[in-house]
């Protein structure tokens, strides 16, 4: 849509600017401060330079936890993205079962983060729990809080669990936009099934696809609640990813100045991230403005 | 290639039809020749989409048989029946390339890698697009798209028919008459059977030899242009041919006379046994004229180019004439009809003439 | 049925997804004996105990009070200031308007730990620690940009020429904005809020660290069931159940829009 030069729209925007300045500048100021100062308390800083960075790049605790969160959020978008793209073709396509399929999945999304914690904390374990009670009744030796392979699965499950719903949901609304017509050339041009999903499904779903990818890296980037009440980060450091960690670093030993510094340096990878996202979807915007509507 | 045969052919999308009008399509019974090329024309709803899905097999006729040559396809899937089908919107595989687009429907049917480079440099060159052979399709303008989807139609030698569900519905002014031009002349070179569905008189009546005329899911007439226009089966046939459409009268109509509400008598081309109808007359059919024929009064006259188009009354009935061009039209006020030129009908359908012994 | 084989998949999805939850309402309707001591896939005895524990004790359901207060206070704040700001970057361009918007998008990507200090302290600073607005407000931090990308997706669908004949008519900006736009754009305000709502409802981390006692959210409370006589599982699950419900009752209403929500309408 072309639109009309106007400067007096930031008028309109005020607001927001006002309300996002204050609950975002005002503390990214504080962070900042931290991150450059030592404190003994009282309010008194002293100039400490890039001293908290310098810790922070080469802190081994850090690269851990980088480590751990990277693997993390690579393992469960390789299960969530093809779980989630399954799933929505197999959803039904419109009448009461459609609409059933989507309350039921959406529920999950609606569940405070920490009682989801709790439903798989309490789900998972071995003496009350009906997933724990039933691996232990297969012979397994799972246990969740002793054994870090099991507090990851349990973890991973649990945001599988979680979240494959949002992929599923997205690609499902991908999907709902494809027009019949290209289904019946499918048919007549003898499309096996693979290639309908290939030529036409995915190339529909790509730019869903795309923002489910990004939310999900991103909010899977930043988990911390969920994790947190089922497993504390342990056993050990086994499930603390970096959220887990800053917030146990800034509250837990109040190292506020490494722990400011740490916040700066992961926020600026989100901000890269969301650039690359921000970028790539205006560039959708515009090539998908040629296609036409109401097919 | 075949000759496709309709068997007391009827649709419902109801799963228990009650009446009549639970039918998107009506029981009916047609053929179409090999080799063929028809319009199915109707205004919109009228079932001829319903039609069409049922040929290529996109949807399955809830009564009745359809039959390509002798063959029983109706329990047959779309792939089975070998038939190629352009849809009103473009459908073009986006990432692929127009070269991989045309190969598509060849590829999928293993046909060896040397015949579909021939094959597919062929029809570019058909459709005008042999230069674009190695874009994206995506992003090209909509009507090459459709040119893509009807050379995708086309790029099949063996199919058995190619249908046509409103193909020029997206696609400029300009470009229409020429893609048009186009598809007939692919008619007469290959001679596929072709089925071309339109709810525009004039693409149906410049592309098809015969045209089959819908009415609220009936098959109202099949014939030639020609046909439609002289001697059309329905009144519906009369009214939505032409521009503008037949003039219809209520008359009691009697050997070769019909009498109107008025009084006023009006010869008639044939003989008829008595009957309580109307009579139709094309417009290019009536004339006005100083002495004789009936009184009229005149409430517009537009200049359409080629001629002009006098809005009349006939005793409070619009009547529409063309009156061709240099012909005054002044001071007339009394119009006339050419009696062979007279069709009679009842309940909507045409009586023929009777034989005269 | 010829949809058999998808049939299979989504009973199977679905009961991955609801099993859990069905464990918990299971236990919920328990007594801790029999949690603790006889494992069973259905309550032998059912009973309402534990949400009578909750439902009668203040420190309980205060929870329950407290986040829905904050909850609406943060909606509503995001939804006012959003609306205005969604029309300007759907209609008009303006200076440093693509970086402004880019902007608001970084504040829906951090994490909630960066702030969660600062957030103490600022509020702390100024007198609005424990309080229902420190909580709505920290929340706008995500769900003002987020409210004004769904908007700016809905209002974008809206032909311009309605509001320039608005305008001919002879209407002024608020009354055109109040009378004809918002009613034009009513799902999109429904989904904003909802999303705004979901957002709100489910966040711990920040509204655990700006309350103590008088705004303590209900999932905050739900920690204290820990006690000297151990853990009191059966009224955890309850509380957890209770979260639940008004998650599930909403969603039916936007479940046609929950993906394009999600797409920050931009499917």
């Amino acid at each position: 849509m072309d639109k009309t030069v106007n400067n007096k729209a930031w008028l309109l925007v005020l607001p927001v600017l006002a309300i996002v300045a204050f609950s975002a500048v005002l503390p990214l100021m504080t962070v900042v401060n931290y991150a450059f100062n030592d404190t003994f308390g009282n309010n008194e800083f002293f100039w400490a330079g890039l001293e908290w960075f310098d810790e922070m790049i080469h802190s081994d605790r850090l690269h851990a936890a980088l480590g751990r969160q990277a693997l993390f959020s690579a393992i469960i978008l390789a299960i969530e993205v093809p779980l989630g793209i399954f799933v929505a073709l197999n959803m039904p396509k419109k009448g009461f079962w459609a609409s059933f399929c989507l309350v039921a999945m959406a529920l999950p999304l609606l569940i405070p983060f920490n009682v989801v914690g709790t439903i798989w904390q309490i789900f998972g374990r071995v003496d009350i729990g009906l997933l724990g009670r039933t691996l232990s009744g297969l012979g397994l030796d799972y246990n969740y809080t002793n054994d870090p392979i099991d507090a990851w699965v349990t973890v991973i499950v649990m945001d599988v669990w979680h979240w494959t719903s949002l992929v599923a949901l997205l690609c499902y609304a991908g999907l709902q936009s494809i027009p019949q017509a290209y289904y019946q050339a499918a048919r007549i041009d003898q499309a096996s099934r693979w290639a309908v999903f290939r030529y036409i499904e995915l190339p529909k779903m790509k730019g869903v696809l795309l923002i489910a990818v990004l939310l999900r890296f991103m909010d899977s980037f930043m988990i911390y609640t969920e994790p947190f009440v089922v497993t504390g980060g342990g056993p050990g450091n086994a499930t603390t990813f970096l959220s887990i960690d800053l917030v146990k670093m800034a509250v837990g030993q109040f190292d506020l100045g490494p722990a400011a510094a740490f916040s700066l340096m992961y926020f600026l990878v989100i901000l890269l991230v969301s650039w690359v996202f921000y970028t790539v979807m205006t560039g959708m915007d515009r090539s998908q403005s040629d296609i036409p509507e109401g097919m | 290639m075949a000759r496709i045969t309709l068997r007391n052919l009827a649709h419902s999308y109801l799963p228990t039809p009650q009446g009549d009008g639970d039918y998107a399509l009506k029981e009916l019974d047609h053929v179409w020749q090999d080799g063929g090329a028809y319009a199915l024309l109707g205004a919109s709803g009228c079932g001829k989409t319903t039609l069409l899905n049922i040929i290529s097999g996109l949807l399955r006729p809830s009564h009745g048989r359809v039959l390509f040559g002798d063959r029983d396809v109706t329990d047959e899937p779309t792939a089975a029946r070998n038939i190629a089908q352009v849809f009103q919107f473009p459908v073009v595989y986006d990432t692929m390339t127009v070269r991989e687009n045309l190969a598509f429907p060849l590829r999928n049917r293993g046909r060896d890698a040397a015949y579909i480079k021939a094959r597919v440099q062929q029809i570019a060159a058909i459709i005008g697009m042999e230069s674009a052979l190695d874009r994206k399709a995506q992003g090209l303008t909509a009507d090459a798209k459709q040119k893509i989807s009807l050379g995708r139609g086309m790029v099949r030698e063996d199919v058995n028919a190619i249908l046509f569900d409103e193909p020029l519905t997206v696609i400029d002014p300009h470009m229409k008459w020429g893609l048009r031009t186009q598809l007939k002349q692919l008619h007469r070179e290959f001679g596929h059977t072709m089925i071309y569905v339109t709810h525009d008189q004039t693409e149906a009546l410049t592309f098809a030899d015969k045209v089959v005329v819908m009415h609220e899911g009936r098959v109202v007439q099949m014939g030639t242009p020609q046909d439609l226009f002289e001697t059309p089966a329905h009144t519906f046939v009369g009214y939505f041919i032409g521009s503008p459409g037949m003039n219809f009268i209520d008359a009691q109509v009697a050997g070769d006379t019909a009498t109107l509400p008025g009084g006023a008598q009006v010869g008639l081309g044939g003989h008829y046994a008595p009957l309580s109808g109307k009579i139709g007359i094309r417009p290019e059919h009536a004339a006005l004229t100083g002495q004789g024929g009936l009184p009229v009064t005149i409430r517009r006259i537009e200049d359409v180019g080629r001629h002009r188009l006098i809005r009349a009354e006939l005793q409070g009935v619009p009547l529409n004439i063309v009156a061709p061009e240099g012909q005054p039209v002044a001071g007339l006020d009394r119009v006339v009809f050419d009696p062979r030129r007279i069709n009679v009908y009842a309940d909507d359908w045409r009586v023929a003439p009777q034989e005269i012994a | 049925m010829r949809l058999r084989p998808s049939a299979i998949v989504m009973t199977l999805y679905l009961l991955f997804l609801m099993v859990p939850i069905y464990w918990l309402v299971n236990m919920s309707l328990k007594t801790n004996a029999e949690i603790t001591g006889a494992f069973s896939l259905f309550p032998r005895d059912p009973t309402l105990r534990n949400y009578a524990v909750i439902l009668t004790d203040p420190s309980w359901y205060m929870g329950y009070v407290n986040s829905i207060i904050y909850v609406v206070m943060n909606t509503v704040i995001s939804i006012t200031v959003a609306l205005p700001a969604a029309y300007a970057f759907s209609r008009y361009s303006f200076m440093g308007d693509k970086h402004l918007f880019f902007w608001l998008l970084t504040n829906r990507m951090s994490p909630p730990a960066v702030f969660a200090l600062p957030f103490f302290q600022l509020y702390s600073s100024i007198g609005l620690f424990d309080t229902h607005i420190a909580v709505a407000l920290a929340h706008s931090l995500f769900n003002v940009p987020l409210a004004v990308w769904i908007l700016e997706g809905f209002m974008r669908g809206v032909p311009k020429e309605i509001d320039e004949t608005a305008y001919i008519d002879g209407y002024s900006f608020p009354r055109f904005f109040v009378r004809i736009f918002m009613p034009l754009i009513a799902s999109g305000i429904g989904v904003a809020a909802f999303f705004c709502f979901m957002f709100s409802w489910v966040e711990l981390l920040l509204s655990r660290t700006l309350t103590s006692v008088n705004a303590k959210p209900i999932a905050a409370t739900m920690t204290r069931t820990v006690s000297a006589s151990g853990m009191d599982w059966g009224v955890l699950a309850a509380a957890g159940v209770l979260t639940i419900i008004p998650g599930a009752l909403v969603i039916w209403f936007v479940r046609n829009y929950i993906a394009k929500g999600f797409a920050l309408g931009r499917v």
